[in-house]
C-alpha cells in the first residue's frame, strides 16, 4: 500500500521536528502544526483515511475561531504551548496485564480502578487510558464471546478499520465546532465499543481517563456503536493530578444507536478543579453527541460533573429515528472559582420522538454555574415531546447560577415543557438538621444529595454511592 | 429566681444571668432559670419578650451571640458545644416553625438523627429495617400516618403535621431536656390534644420539659410545675401553675409597671449589658 510508504517517510522526516530527545518520556515537542498532526498519525501507524480525516480537521480548525458565547471567563489558550501527544514509556499495548508497568497498575489501583485479575470489579469491564494511551482493557475475551468489541480506539483502527471508517465523524463532523475540530486533528486514544445486532452487553463497560503530564493536552475520542436491538451501559471516570498550570482536555464522544438499540452513557467527571483561588485545573471542552439513527432507539446521558476549572460540555441527542428517545440527567457542582457552562441539545428530527432533560446545578464558593440547553423540534417531528427541568441550588452568597434554555420549534403538533427552580441552602435548614444531632458537613451533603436524587437514580448502582460521596467531598468546607 | 420544686432531684439545666444579642441588638438581658429532673416549666410572655430567643440560644442557633452569663447542662458548659453535640447529649428544641427540607427523606432524616443520639449514648446504630420498626411504634405517640415517613422533611406538611413531626422526633431522640417553642401555636383542638398527649407520655422523673407558650389551653393539658413570665429579655416573675391562670384573667398590663420599676433601679445601678 502506498500509504504505508508515506507513513514510513513521515516517521523519519518528522523525527527532527517532533520527538523530544529523551525517548523515555515519549512526548512530542509542544505546539501544533500539520507536521504534528502527521506525526501523531504516523506514530500510530494509521491508515490513510484517518490521516486524511485528521488533516481535513486541522485545516478546518485553522479557519475557525474559539467560541466565546459561553458564560465563562479564562485567559486565551496558547495552542502552541500544549503538547499534543504523551505516552507512558511503555508505548505498545501489552497482550497481558502481567506485562503492564506495575507503576501504572498501581496508579489505577490508587484511583480505585483495580485492573489485575484478582481485584477487578466483577461486573465492570474497564479500559484504562493514561495520558494519551490506553494501557489495559479488562474482560476483553469474555466480551468477545458475545461479539462485543471493547478496546481502545487505536486498536479499533488497526483491527476493525472498516467500522471506524464507517462511523467516525458521522455524529460529530470534523468541523462541528472549534474544539471538535482540534480533537479530530490530534486525538490520541479513547475507547471503542461495538455491540452487534441483538446483543445485550453482559456487563457494564467503563473507561477511566487519567491525565498525568503537566503540560499535555488530552484529546480522547470515544465511539460507541449499538447495532439493531442491542443494549449497552457505559461509564467514564476522569481524574488528573494537581498542577498550578491549566491543562486542556478536548474530547469528542460519538454514539450511534440503530433500530431498537439502547445506549446509556454515564460520566463521573472529577478532573482537577484548581485550588481555591482558581490557580490550575483542567479546561474541559468536550463535545458529546449521540445519534438515535434507528427507529425506537434510545440514548441516555447521565453526568456528574464535579471537577475542572472550566467545563464546556453539552451532551446531546439527535433523534432521527421515529419514536426514538433521548435523555439527559445532569448534576453539575462548582465550588471555589470553578466555572461550568453545561447542558444539552435535544434535536427532534423524526416523528413522535421524545426527550427528557433533568439538570441540577449546585454552585458554592465564588463559582459560576450555567445551564444552557436547546430543544429543537424540526418540521417532520410530528407528535414530538420534550420535558425539561432545570434546578439550581446556591450555597453561600457569592456563587452564581444561570439558566439559558433555548427552544426552537417548527412543528405545531408537538409539546415542550420547561420547569425551572432556584433554591438556596438556608442557615435555618442547616440549623434544623444540626439541632437533631446531624453534623454541619453531613447536613449539607444530605441536602445536596436530596437535591440530586433524580439524577443519581439514573447512575449504575456501583457508581451512585460513589457520586454521592464525591459531592460531599467536594463541598467540604464550602459552607460557612 | 425560679422556685425550687423538687429540691432533691438533680439539676439538668442551669441558666445564670444569660445575655444574648442578635445583629448587635441585645435580646436576652439576664435570664436565670434552674430546671431539675422530673420538672415541667412553662415560660410565658408577650411577643418580643425573648422567649423564642431563649430557646434558640439554648439550642445554639448561629445567629445569636451570647454576650454574658452561663448555661450548664448536667454540669457541662452547654455554650461550648455545637448545636449537633447539644442534641446528641440530650437537649431537644421543638421548633415554632419547622423548616421544609425538600429532597431529604423524612425517614432517612429521622434515622440519621436517631443514630447520632444513639451513638453518643453508646447504643448500637439502627439500620434501615430495624429503624422502621422503631419509628412505626413511635408514630402511635403522635397518631401519625406512616405515609409521612416517605415524604421529604416537613415538605408540604400542614402546620399541625409539622408539629406532630416535631414530637415524633422528640419521641425518637428521647431527650433529657426538651424545649418546646410554641408547639401549640397554629394547632386545632384535636391536634393540640395529640401533641400534649405525646409530651405527657414522654415525660418521666428523669427528664424535664420547658414549654414556651402564649396560651393556658396547652397548660390545661400539660400541667406545669412552674410558670415563668418573661419580659424585656428577663424572667420577671415565677410561680406555680396558678400564675398562668392569673395571666389568662388579667393579661400582661402589670408587666409594664414592673419593668418601669426595674428600669428605675437599673439607672441607679447600671446592668452590665453589651
Amino acid at each position: 500500500m502506498s500509504s504505508t510508504a508515506t507513513v514510513g517517510d513521515l516517521v523519519s522526516q518528522n523525527y527532527k521536528y517532533g520527538f523530544v530527545t529523551d525517548i523515555a518520556t515519549d512526548k512530542i515537542a509542544k505546539g501544533l502544526s500539520e507536521e504534528v498532526v502527521r506525526l501523531i498519525s504516523s506514530m500510530k501507524q494509521e491508515p490513510a483515511f484517518l490521516l486524511d480525516f485528521r488533516l481535513r480537521a486541522y485545516r478546518q480548525w485553522l479557519q475557525m475561531e474559539e467560541p466565546d458565547w459561553a458564560t465563562l471567563g479564562y485567559p486565551p489558550i496558547d495552542y502552541q504551548e500544549i503538547i499534543y501527544y504523551a505516552a507512558p514509556k511503555q508505548q505498545q499495548k501489552k497482550s497481558s496485564l502481567d506485562e503492564v508497568d506495575p507503576k501504572l497498575l498501581e496508579t489505577f489501583e490508587k484511583l480505585g480502578i483495580p485492573l489485575s485479575e484478582q481485584k477487578r470489579l466483577s461486573n465492570v469491564a474497564v479500559d484504562a487510558v493514561f495520558d494519551s494511551v490506553s494501557i489495559a482493557t479488562t474482560f476483553r475475551e469474555q466480551l468477545a464471546e458475545h461479539g462485543v468489541i471493547f478496546c481502545s480506539i487505536s486498536e479499533a483502527v488497526k483491527d476493525h478499520p472498516e467500522l471506524v471508517e464507517r462511523y467516525l465523524g458521522t455524529v460529530v463532523p470534523t468541523n462541528d465546532n472549534y474544539f471538535a475540530a482540534l480533537n479530530s486533528a490530534v486525538f490520541s486514544d479513547g475507547s471503542f465499543v461495538f455491540i452487534p445486532k441483538g446483543v445485550e452487553c453482559p456487563m457494564e463497560l467503563s473507561t477511566y481517563f487519567r491525565i498525568n503530564s503537566g503540560d499535555t493536552g488530552q484529546f480522547e475520542r470515544t465511539l460507541i456503536i449499538a447495532e439493531e436491538a442491542s443494549t449497552v451501559s457505559y461509564l467514564e471516570g476522569c481524574t488528573a493530578p494537581m498542577f498550578d498550570t491549566n491543562q486542556l482536555h478536548a474530547a469528542v464522544v460519538e454514539l450511534v444507536a440503530l433500530d431498537d438499540a439502547s445506549i446509556k452513557y454515564s460520566t463521573v467527571q472529577n478532573w482537577y478543579a484548581g485550588d481555591e483561588n482558581g490557580v490550575g485545573g483542567i479546561y474541559n471542552f468536550v463535545t458529546k453527541r449521540g445519534q438515535c439513527r434507528g427507529d425506537r432507539s434510545r440514548i441516555s446521558w447521565t453526568q456528574v460533573e464535579t471537577g475542572s476549572a472550566i467545563t464546556w460540555k453539552y451532551p446531546s441527542c439527535v433523534l432521527q429515528g421515529a419514536d426514538s428517545v433521548g435523555e439527559f440527567y445532569s448534576v453539575a457542582l462548582t465550588n471555589n472559582r470553578q466555572q461550568a457552562d453545561t447542558g444539552t441539545k435535544m434535536v427532534h428530527v423524526g416523528p413522535r420522538t421524545r426527550s427528557t432533560i433533568v439538570s441540577k446545578g449546585i454552585s458554592a464558593g465564588h463559582s459560576a454555574n450555567s445551564y444552557r440547553g436547546l430543544v429543537q423540534i424540526g418540521p417532520k417531528a410530528v407528535g414530538a415531546r420534550n420535558y425539561s427541568q432545570c434546578d439550581s441550588m446556591l450555597i453561600g452568597d457569592q456563587a452564581a447560577a444561570n439558566t439559558y434554555p433555548y427552544i426552537r420549534c417548527q412543528q405545531p403538533q408537538s409539546s415542550i415543557e420547561h420547569e425551572a427552580s432556584t433554591c438556596r441552602i438556608s442557615e435555618d435548614q442547616l440549623f434544623y438538621l444540626q439541632s437533631r444531632g446531624i453534623g454541619f458537613e453531613e447536613a449539607v451533603s444530605m441536602m445536596v444529595s436530596g437535591f440530586c436524587r433524580d439524577v443519581f437514580n439514573q447512575l449504575p448502582m456501583e457508581f451512585a454511592a460513589e457520586a454521592d460521596k464525591l459531592l460531599a467531598l467536594k463541598l467540604e468546607g464550602s459552607v460557612g | 429566681m425560679s422556685a425550687v420544686i423538687r429540691p432533691d432531684a438533680p439539676v439538668l439545666l442551669e441558666i445564670r444571668d444569660l445575655h444574648a444579642s442578635v445583629e448587635n441588638q441585645p435580646i436576652l438581658k439576664g435570664v436565670n432559670l434552674t430546671i431539675r429532673a422530673g420538672e415541667i416549666h412553662a415560660v410565658m410572655g408577650r411577643n418580643g419578650s425573648g422567649k423564642s430567643t431563649l430557646s434558640k440560644v439554648l439550642a445554639g442557633h448561629p445567629a445569636y451571640t451570647v454576650t454574658a452569663g452561663s448555661v450548664f447542662y448536667r454540669g457541662e458548659n452547654l455554650l461550648d458545644l455545637d448545636p449537633e453535640q447539644r442534641s446528641r447529649i440530650g437537649l431537644f428544641l421543638g421548633f415554632q416553625y419547622p423548616v421544609e427540607i425538600p429532597g431529604v427523606s423524612n425517614l432517612e432524616f429521622l434515622r440519621v438523627a436517631t443514630n447520632a443520639r444513639r451513638k453518643e449514648r453508646g447504643d448500637e446504630e439502627l439500620d434501615t429495617f430495624a429503624f422502621e420498626d422503631v419509628v412505626r411504634e413511635r408514630l402511635s405517640v403522635v397518631q401519625m400516618d406512616p405515609a409521612f415517613l416517605d415524604r421529604s422533611v416537613n415538605e408540604g406538611f400542614s402546620g399541625g403535621e409539622k408539629k406532630r413531626n416535631e414530637i415524633l422526633q422528640m419521641a425518637l431522640l428521647e431527650p433529657v431536656v426538651a424545649i418546646l417553642d410554641e408547639t401549640d401555636s397554629g394547632l386545632d383542638i384535636d391536634a393540640l390534644r395529640i401533641v400534649a398527649g405525646g409530651v405527657n407520655q414522654l415525660s418521666s422523673p428523669d427528664n424535664a420539659t420547658l414549654l414556651i407558650t402564649h396560651y393556658q389551653r396547652l397548660l390545661d393539658l400539660i400541667t406545669p410545675d412552674a410558670v415563668h413570665v418573661m419580659a424585656a429579655g428577663r424572667i420577671l416573675r415565677s410561680g406555680g401553675k396558678e400564675l398562668a391562670l392569673e395571666l389568662e384573667r388579667s393579661g400582661y398590663d402589670w408587666v409594664d409597671a414592673e419593668l418601669a420599676r426595674l428600669d428605675g433601679e437599673a439607672e441607679r445601678q447600671p446592668l452590665e449589658v453589651a
